[in-house]
């Protein structure tokens, strides 16, 4: 036995110990200056700069910046040897590079007038990198880089035990942070008003209030550690653990039917769109993530369904039969069934990646025939169809007025879809989809009618996703053809994608995350679909069942990745040339 | 009614389906031809205008194309961000001509113009292909393994972010090419209306593929990609790099897509962060169209697009009484693809890579 | 005994007590409520309207009008700060409403500019007029919204904006009458705005005595306008007019000289084109051709001081059309606000909200940068005067705006 092994943390370098790999953390730092000068130049720090996370103390902006330089930091101290002399250096030169790289931006930035080129070089930003000072305050980044990295790098020095808690310490301070000033006004209308303004300020959390988050966060961490809360769970046999879970999805389900009488029609207003979202993922859910048919067409159905409730319900010109919404509904979900079909048929037998192109081409067709002057007069062209009633007609006190009864009416129906959902998984049908989805040849060889079975997925999708188009415009009152964009059926493929494909909870998650997020916080939303770009990117490298998939899709797809190059062809369904 | 007499009655109604969906185009496509050219609206002259236009906007899509369909032959894989990339080569060629324009070097006469033009499309080709090999090395090269629609998704998400840091990087407004005062002149051709910039981007376009084609089947990279894309285990047994191979071919697609978009460019003039999505579709469509894996057959495809986008509407469209019938442009463009997608996979030039059985 | 007295002062103590408190804080009543003002506290009120995105322009735009016409008030009103809130509508209806939602919820708002977006408001306006609340809108321009007979859901709505139906008829007449063309075309490109404009333009048009030959529309995005501009050269008309956007309508202009058939035609665009951006993107195509918009000459002379405030708060000049509208917004909301406002005595105030909404429908002659401002009962407080410019050599050489409009002629 060396000394090395005996005193393995005693950072003792002995002959025969691995070098510290710098390159590797020079890799790094470099990596993490291009990605912060990037985080500046694309205007994440300058615009974030805007909103305090905690007020006074630290904007958004400069928590990314700082965040950035933090994870470089941490992800150079990763590869370091033990010791702390060593992992606090591997992150204070990664930390160091990058600063350099900030710097390197505020001071040609001063020489050169880089705004012309990029928008967002400006002397906003440099005054943000340098604490006001300029060109003399450029070697801040770099000490600053260097500060950041080397503590990011000493994180990993903190016991194991401890260092989850305090990641979770700091995302919890981050989200709270983004919702204090939503939190604040309901809590101050409540008489909460001493606790809201101890804890938050009107946008961003108190200096009082982040650090109380951080140590209940991770107090309550440690607290649930030291008592092993998770090793007696995982001790427990699996049908007591699933009723452990009644109580938590009873209040659960108990906060979704409160929520909107809690937090006021805004809150309403934004749920209501995400439980319309939620909707028709888990109406794409069934096309996608149980058939596997990728469809980018998804709103043509929502169009139709919305434009069925818009010409039936009416009361202005283009409104045909005055219905109320109620009666007009099943018309929608048929119309957009028979839609479904129509355009189902011809496109079925095309193949994965071209049904993706050929469904996004019907989604076009339908959305500029939409708002063509073809169709002007049946379905009113650019200025739609307006004056669409709500669905439950209530005075405006009634607490049921405006956008509650359409999350209501939401909720409802999207927990009709997933009981439909659910015990379709469980059926022939569902097994066929899923039989379909795995190996389309081996299906068909088994007796699957590949057509039927997958034009039933594809219908089905549609008419959910009419149902959604209906209470849309029942939620809006209106329907333009400037709502019926490709925006929408990304939405719903991504809902489903990265909340978790083939999976209930997941699909509602991916809509709280990818529809409830940039609704609250307006201002990002000029960089909500770089997030998009950004997570699609990481959830396919690192998580493509996604957040919370369902079981058979976890299975399938890490058995895929860890697999290796020889069963490349044997997941491929189809021989590249056809020899048939 | 049993399982049999259903699957019977549904293939009925697929075949009444497509027979009926065959007909309509057919008689949509020749009665309203019929009817316009009976009106005599338009006169000779003006159709070999829009043929002219719609030559060049093709050579265009064709050089998308080229992407599109080396990368789907290498890679069994649609590669969802070729827009952004031809989006990115135009933003670069803005620079240059700008920079250029500023040092009066732009329209001091027809020659240097022309330098002018060529320095833009070696900058936005180098720009795009740094593009396509940073995306492909982030996005494409960890999931190559992965079942299908991984890697499409990822493309989608590349797409995105790389269209929204340009909006972050140069904002969401239009940049206007300065304008070259020489290329929009007419060509001193007796019969033929076409500018001087549009014969540039179909004389380049044509240069451009068909060094493409000499280096696609003359180079020994060349004939390492063809390898690669028939049978990527097998050429990697030979000794050919995989990994160069699949690189070289997002490098050589991207360079393409890049000049593509600066001829794009001159023509329009005007680019925005966002103009390179619905190209990006057309292309790939005109690359279906002419079979995808195929070279001369993307050259055909866009051709063929850019053609039925200039005379389509007017054509078909206009005699039928059709109001506003240039609205529809993209209609015809993506019912075509539909068309192709669903009776002729193969495409025009043909390769069996894409249909799966009905 | 001694008890029942003293409970009998106490008692008269605590209601004379109670009847002073109440006296000096009971709110009129009012149908649609009241907003009390606490002393100390500002008077909140809220812009909202497109802030992000592709359109931001116009929104930030008219947002700095309201700001700097409270910067002109002081910065306060009744002895109460002005705290302006904002809100993004992202111009769709749906982010309307959600916005209206937000605003309607705050019960502290007095009142709103806003919105941007035509489509915004009609995403969001039931909201808040059922929430009682008024908003004044600085650039809708859609028609229908100050209809004689426009829906209730309306009716806490008001703008100093002119309406479309102004602006085509405006250019109708300088087509017909000025011009002295007869055949025209339009192109819209999707949107509700151009569509509706270019059919009261075309309806105007007909009734003067022209013909509308062709009526086109391109598509949002769209480059290649040959293919439309040849359809239109087709028909041959005198005139072609295009009320769309910077992109589309800078490609249309580039391409239209260069199709036989319209070499000479008469080029109009309107409003949604009138910026320096237009002139960039269509380039030196451009001039020769005309513009409408909002008469800024007509504009009080107050407005070259606004210019100089604008330039020296924001370091430029405005971005959009609009900020003298959201300024004028603003003013008519504060008149209206003192106007109808209980002071009391320990500083607080009531503002009743359906008597605050009378008084905005009330105003009359009042004095704004557009002009002398009355509203009408539907919310038509515009001064409608709409008059077209010419893109001369000047514009393409880089000055913007317009010095002087081509028609009316003063």
């Amino acid at each position: 036995m060396t000394v090395a092994e005996a005193f393995p943390a005693a950072g003792y370098e002995a002959p025969g110990y691995e070098r510290q790999d710098w390159r590797e953390v020079v890799r790094v730092g470099v990596m993490g200056g291009i990605v912060a000068v990037y985080l500046c130049l694309v205007g994440i720090v300058p615009v974030f700069d805007a909103r305090p996370l905690i007020s006074g103390v630290i904007s958004l902006g400069e928590a990314a910046l700082i965040g950035s330089l933090g994870v470089t930091g941490a992800v150079a101290a990763r590869h370091a040897q033990t010791g702390p002399r060593n992992v606090v250096t591997a992150g204070a030169v990664a930390g160091l590079l990058a600063g350099i790289a900030l710097s390197l931006l505020v001071i040609v930035g001063q020489l050169v007038n880089l705004r012309g080129f990029m928008l967002n070089a400006s002397p906003q930003l440099y005054s943000l990198l340098t604490f006001g000072m300029g060109m003399a305050g450029a070697w801040i980044p770099v000490v600053a880089g260097a500060l950041v990295g080397g503590f990011a790098g000493a994180f990993w020095l903190v016991p194991v035990r401890y260092r989850s808690p305090i990641v979770r310490g700091f995302l919890s301070i981050l989200v709270l942070g983004l919702f204090a000033g939503l939190l604040r006004t309901p809590m101050l209308a409540a008489g909460l008003g001493q606790l809201a303004r101890f804890l938050f300020a009107p946008e961003g959390l108190t200096v009082a209030g982040a650090v109380l988050t951080f140590v209940a966060v991770v107090g309550g961490r440690v607290v649930r550690q030291r008592l092993g809360v998770q090793g007696r769970l995982d001790a427990l046999p699996e049908a007591q653990r699933r009723r452990l879970h009644v109580p938590f999805v009873a209040l659960l389900l108990g906060i979704v039917v409160v929520l909107p009488l809690l937090l006021g029609p805004f809150f309403a207003q934004v749920i209501a769109l995400v439980a319309l979202y939620v909707l028709m993922g888990l109406g794409l859910n069934i096309t996608l993530g149980l058939a596997g048919l990728l469809d980018l067409g998804f709103v043509a159905f929502f169009a139709v369904g919305a434009y069925t409730v818009g010409l039936l319900t009416s009361t202005a010109e283009f409104g045909l039969f005055d219905l109320p919404f109620w009666a007009a509904v099943p018309f929608a979900i048929l119309f957009a069934m028979a839609f479904g079909a129509i355009l189902g048929l011809p496109i079925l037998g095309i193949r994965g990646d071209y049904l993706a192109i050929a469904t996004l081409g019907f989604g076009e067709i339908i959305r500029i025939l939409a708002g063509s002057d073809l169709l002007k007069g049946v379905l009113g062209g650019p200025r739609g169809i307006i004056n669409i009633p709500k669905p439950i007609d209530v005075p405006s006190t009634n607490f049921l007025a405006g956008p509650v009864q359409i999350y209501y009416i939401a909720i409802v129906f999207a927990a009709l879809i997933a009981f439909v959902a659910w015990r379709l998984r469980g059926s022939r049908l569902g097994r066929a989809w899923l039989a379909i989805r795995e190996d389309e040849d081996v299906a068909e060889a088994i007796g699957i009618n590949l057509i039927q079975t997958k034009l039933l997925a594809y219908m089905l999708g549609a008419a959910f996703a009419g149902l959604g188009g209906a209470v849309f415009a029942g939620l809006v009152g209106s329907i333009f053809p400037s709502s019926i964009n490709l925006f929408v059926s990304i939405n719903v493929a991504a809902i489903v994608i990265v909340g978790g494909m083939g999976s209930i909870p997941g699909v509602i998650l991916g809509a709280l995350f990818l529809i409830g997020i940039p609704e609250l916080f307006r201002e990002f939303s000029d960089y909500r679909f770089l997030f998009y770009g950004i997570a699609l990117i990481a959830m396919m490298r690192f998580r493509p069942e996604g957040i919370l998939p369902s079981r058979i899709v976890r299975r399938e797809l890490h058995v895929a990745e860890n697999a290796g190059p020889a069963t490349v062809e044997a997941d491929d369904p189809t021989p590249d040339r056809g020899t048939t | 009614m049993n399982a049999r007499m259903l699957e019977r009655i549904t293939e009925f109604a697929i075949w009444t389906f497509l027979w009926t969906f065959r007909i309509v185009i057919v008689l949509v496509v020749v009665v309203g031809s019929f009817l316009t050219l009976a009106s005599g609206k338009y006169d000779i002259d003006t159709w070999i205008r829009l043929a002219v236009t719609g030559a060049a906007l093709g050579s265009v899509y064709a050089l998308v194309a080229l992407g599109y369909t080396m990368v789907y032959g290498i890679l069994r894989m649609i590669n969802f961000a070729h827009g952004e990339v031809f989006m990115g080569g135009a933003f670069a060629g803005y620079f240059t001509a700008i920079a250029l324009d500023g040092a009066g070097f732009l329209n001091y006469s027809p020659v240097t113009a022309l330098i002018s033009v060529v320095l833009m499309i070696v900058v936005a080709m180098i720009i795009s292909t740094l593009l396509a090999v940073i995306v492909e090395r982030i996005a494409y090269r960890p999931l190559r393994n992965a079942p299908r629609l991984v890697p499409l998704i990822a493309a989608i998400g590349a797409s995105f972010f790389l269209q929204y840091t340009f909006r972050g990087f140069f904002g969401p407004g239009v940049y206007a090419y300065p304008g070259v005062t020489f290329l929009s002149e007419l060509v001193p051709i007796p019969l033929l209306q076409i500018r001087w910039v549009e014969l540039l981007v179909i004389v380049s376009a044509i240069v451009m593929m068909t060094v493409l084609y000499l280096f696609v089947m003359r180079t020994r990279i060349g004939t390492a990609i063809r390898a690669v894309s028939e049978d990527k285990s097998t050429a990697a047994l030979m000794g050919i790099d995989v990994n160069r191979s699949i690189v070289m071919t997002f490098a050589v697609g991207a360079a393409m897509a890049g000049a593509a978009g600066v001829l794009y460019a001159l023509m329009f003039r005007q680019v925005t962060f966002f103009f390179g999505f619905i190209p990006g579709i057309k292309a790939f469509t005109a690359a279906v169209l002419g079979g995808i894996g195929n070279v001369p057959g993307a050259m055909l495809g866009g051709l063929f697009l850019g053609e039925i986008e200039s005379i389509g509407p007017i054509l078909f469209l206009d005699g039928l009484g059709v109001p506003s019938a240039n609205q529809l442009k993209d209609v015809i463009a993506f019912t075509l693809l539909v068309l192709v997608l669903v009776f002729r996979p193969s495409g025009i030039l043909g390769e069996r890579v894409t249909k799966d059985r009905a | 005994m001694k008890f029942a007295r003293v409970g009998a002062l106490a008692l008269a103590a605590l209601l004379a007590l109670s009847a002073c408190a109440q006296g000096a804080a009971s709110p009129p009543a009012d149908e649609l409520g009241v907003i009390t003002v606490p002393a100390g506290e500002p008077i909140n009120i809220a812009y909202w309207g497109v802030l992000s995105g592709a359109d931001s322009t116009l929104g930030v735009d008219s947002q700095r009008g309201v700001e700097i016409a409270i910067e002109d008030k002081g910065g306060s009103l009744l002895d109460h700060d002005i705290v302006l809130k904002t809100e993004d509508g992202l111009c769709t209806p749906e982010g309307g409403a959600t916005a209206a939602q937000k605003l309607a919820a705050d019960t502290t708002l007095v009142g709103l500019i806003g919105s941007a977006c035509s489509d915004e408001t009609q995403g969001g306006i039931q909201t808040l007029t059922d929430a009682g609340l008024t908003t004044i809108s600085p650039s809708n321009t859609r028609p229908s919204f100050t209809d004689a007979d426009r829906d209730a859901t309306f009716a806490g709505y008001a703008r100093t904006a002119h309406s479309d139906a102004f602006q085509g008829k405006a250019v109708a007449e300088f087509v017909y009458n000025e011009q002295g063309l007869r055949t025209a075309a339009t192109i819209h490109d999707g949107s509700a705005y151009a569509e509706a404009l270019q059919q009261v333009f075309a309806d105007e048009f007909t009734a003067l005595g022209g013909e509308i030959i062709v009526q086109e529309a391109v598509s949002k995005g769209q480059t290649d306008m040959n293919p439309v501009l040849t359809s239109v050269a087709a028909a041959n008309p005198d005139a072609l007019y295009f009320p769309i956007f910077i992109a589309e309508g800078g490609y249309i202009a580039a391409q239209a000289r260069e199709v036989s058939g319209l070499e000479d035609a008469l080029l109009i665009g309107s409003d949604g084109m009138f910026s320096p951006d237009f002139i960039t993107a269509a380039g030196p195509a451009a001039e020769g051709m005309y513009l409408s918009s909002p008469n800024f000459s007509a504009f009080q002379d107050a407005y070259a001081s606004f210019l100089e405030k604008h330039t020296t708060k924001y370091g430029e000049s405005p971005l959009s059309a609009f900020h003298a509208h959201a300024y004028d917004a603003a003013n008519i909301l504060f008149a209206a606000i003192e106007e109808v406002a209980v002071q009391n005595e320990d500083g607080s105030l009531f503002i009743p909200k359906k008597a605050l909404r009378d008084a905005i429908f009330a105003t009359s002659d009042h004095q704004g940068l557009t002009g002398v401002l009355s509203c009408s009962p539907s919310g038509d407080c515009g001064a409608p005067l709409i008059a077209v410019y010419e893109v001369t050599a000047r514009e393409t050489g880089g000055e913007w705006p317009p010095e002087a409009p081509v028609w009316p002629t003063e």
